[in-house]
């Protein structure tokens, strides 16, 4: 019988086998951050273990680390401690490290493709969840804990057992003005935040091949809030036209050996996945959350359900703690609600085509009094692509703040915060209670989304938008 | 890692779906570098609330959570479970547990056993009724006790091998230390390195 993509990945990288323990997984590419490894390299210390391998190990500085005056010492004493503690692990253990004001720093999933570290069919892991960005290459890539971590570091290797297998088949094509993010947030909303546990989920069809590197990045990258582990879309020329000519492609024969392993790297016609959903890519519009997990969420021009048409009485009250935190009325329009503060960036929407398609829809036009639009490219490359485009001015003309690259108000680790009961529109991927700040509330939308609303200072759409 | 074979304690009951990892432990707490002292952080922001289940003077020893569906979700932290751990926590009973959140569990020795939603709701009953209800998680029956309530719970088998015999997961891995090799000397030049 044929084989899924995820399982031909699987079996290329199973070291050790039976015993009745999970399968020895080679791991291809560790990435590493400041916030999840410092508990690891101690671990490494303590057992007197060495690191396997430094030359299949790379880190960058990117949750903790400020977007203004990166020139300077950081100034929360706790955040540089931490950053410094990736420094000295990095030296004594022989890591690449990509620090804060080197031309390579940035987010870790921003970072690994644009350097193409991130190709089809590799296993690659990192201490964060949204590894499921770089299953838009065809890798099998998934966040790990600081333990596994460890594990990695010491073995290069992970104790697995496989994940089953979900086909997320889109018929039709993205209507104009629908953007990746509205694909996934609606994905996520149809399957739930549990929807994806124990799965790969290999996102297919004419609505996929059609989009970008960077869109299919955006959709992987939040597999993770439909609950699985990994995401991925086959390679094909799209995928193999981003890569090469990028630092870390192949080149002369080893590029023709890589293309000829890459084009194998699809589901075969008879393979079975586990599960399968069909979701009509033709019917969907922009879309928002309206609650506090992502798989709240509806299309731009409904309105805050209500919770009486909850049946399940578990969701009801999750519903009602939801509408509760967020300060939102049952039957409220989406497009009624006021934000204060607009973010454009994170792993999500943080590469040079989304702040395009924000700038885009930005161009000639001005925030909204009282609101604040903060852009954060996603890596120090992608800032500075974006500055030789002009898009920086677009946006400063505008009124927003351009900031330097990391993880910023996604996660609100480092000084850019919500502060208490102030909203957000964010194209980030999470709307947790707090995520981006004690007492913050987060609306995920689309980059395009997101520039429509600072100019309105209202969840809108470009469509919104008056002609300038 | 401390073999887990038997735990008997009081139980909390958390009325929550979708506990998420920023709930467990706000962002703000990632700085630092230990892997220890993150009781203050667990559910920092709900604590902040006085009618919050763990600031019940009745639920102040509990070392056992009973929550809701998906639980665990979003980010890997790690310092999810070494919170959890740190408060004093031993067992986490849910009807759905997030995947990374369940492995960094059983790394680090805290059991996340899976029970249905109705017994969940059961032991709300229960210990929402009496507080002091001795709750039993039997590792090696895979069975949870309360009062003359019972249910039989999953657990990974592998995690539960581990668990039950305290051992080392790197330690185990590194027995295949040759296969390892092996494999490193087939791997394609094509595939990146750093230099």
């Amino acid at each position: 019988m044929g084989r899924t993509l995820a399982e031909k990945v699987w079996s290329d990288h199973i070291v050790h086998e039976g015993d009745g323990l999970p399968d020895l997984l080679y791991i291809d590419m560790h990435l590493v951050h400041e916030v999840t490894s410092p508990q690891a390299f101690d671990g490494l210390r303590a057992t007197g273990r060495p690191l396997r391998r430094p030359d299949l190990t790379v880190a960058t500085e990117d949750h903790n680390i400020p977007t203004v005056d990166v020139d300077k010492p950081i100034a929360d004493p706790i955040s540089r401690i931490q950053v410094e503690t990736l420094r000295k692990n990095c030296e004594e253990f022989g890591v690449t490290l990509f620090p804060l004001g080197d031309l390579e720093q940035g987010i870790v999933h921003v970072v690994g493709p644009q350097m193409g570290l991130t190709q089809p069919g590799m296993t690659i892991v990192c201490g964060d969840s949204h590894t499921s960005t770089h299953g838009a290459f065809g890798a099998l890539a998934f966040g790990i804990g600081t333990s596994e971590v460890e594990h990695v570091l010491a073995t290069q290797t992970l104790p697995l057992k496989p994940f089953k297998t979900m086909a997320i088949n889109f018929e039709g094509e993205l209507p104009l003005g629908v953007s990746a993010k509205d694909l996934i947030l609606a994905v996520i909303a149809q399957i739930g935040t549990g929807g994806g546990q124990g799965y790969v989920l290999e996102y297919r069809g004419e609505a996929i091949k059609g989009l970008s590197m960077e869109g299919r990045m955006t959709i992987c990258n939040m597999s993770i809030e439909a609950g699985a582990r990994a995401g991925m879309i086959a390679p094909d020329t799209t995928t193999f036209e981003y890569i090469k000519g990028k630092p870390h492609a192949p080149k002369g024969e080893d590029w023709e050996a890589a293309l000829a392993y890459w084009e194998t790297l699809v589901t075969d016609p008879d393979a079975k996945f586990d599960k399968e959903i069909t979701i009509d890519a033709s019917a969907l519009r922009p879309f928002v959350t309206w609650g506090t997990n992502p798989g709240q969420g509806l299309p731009l021009d409904q309105s805050v359900p209500d919770p009486q048409s909850f049946s399940d009485p578990v969701e009801r009250e999750a519903v009602e703690n939801a509408l509760a935190y967020m300060d939102l009325r049952p039957g409220q329009p989406l497009k009624e609600i006021a934000v204060d503060t607009v973010f454009l960036g994170s792993c999500t929407n943080g590469r040079i085509e989304d702040l395009r398609a924000a700038a885009h829809v930005i161009k000639n036009r001005k925030v909204a009094k009282g609101v604040r639009l903060l852009v954060v490219p996603g890596s120090t490359r992608v800032r500075i692509e974006a500055e030789h485009e002009g898009l920086d001015q677009i946006f400063l003309d505008a009124g927003a703040e351009w900031r330097g690259a990391g993880c910023s108000m996604c996660l609100a680790m480092n000084p850019d915060k919500l502060t208490p009961g102030e909203r957000s529109a964010s194209t980030s991927n999470r709307n947790f209670e707090g995520r981006q700040g004690p007492g913050g509330r987060t609306h995920l939308v689309s980059p395009e989304v997101a520039a429509a609303t600072a100019v309105r200072g209202t969840l809108s759409d470009p469509t919104d938008l008056v002609e300038v | 890692m401390e073999a887990f074979t038997v735990h008997t304690g009081t139980a909390a009951p958390l009325h929550r779906s979708n506990v998420d990892t920023d709930q467990i432990i706000p962002a703000e707490y990632l700085k630092r570098i230990t892997r220890h002292g993150f009781e203050d952080a667990l559910f920092a922001s709900w604590r902040k609330d006085p009618e919050f289940v763990l600031n019940l003077p009745q639920y102040e020893a509990a070392s056992i959570l009973i929550a809701g569906p998906d639980f665990g979700t979003g980010s890997s932290r790690e310092h999810a479970v070494w919170a959890l751990q740190d408060y004093g926590f031993k067992v986490i009973l849910s009807s759905r547990f997030a995947d990374i959140f369940r492995g960094n569990s059983g790394k680090g020795g805290l059991l996340t056993a899976v029970i249905p939603q109705d017994a969940i709701e059961k032991l709300w009953e229960i210990t929402e009724a009496s507080p002091s209800t001795p709750v039993t998680v039997d590792l090696q029956e895979r069975c949870v006790t309360a009062g003359s309530f019972s249910c039989d719970f999953e657990v990974d088998d592998y995690v539960r091998w581990r668990l039950l015999e305290g051992l080392d997961d790197i330690g185990i891995t590194l027995e295949h230390a040759d296969a390892i090799g092996e494999f490193e000397k087939k791997r394609p030049s094509f595939k990146p390195v750093l230099n």
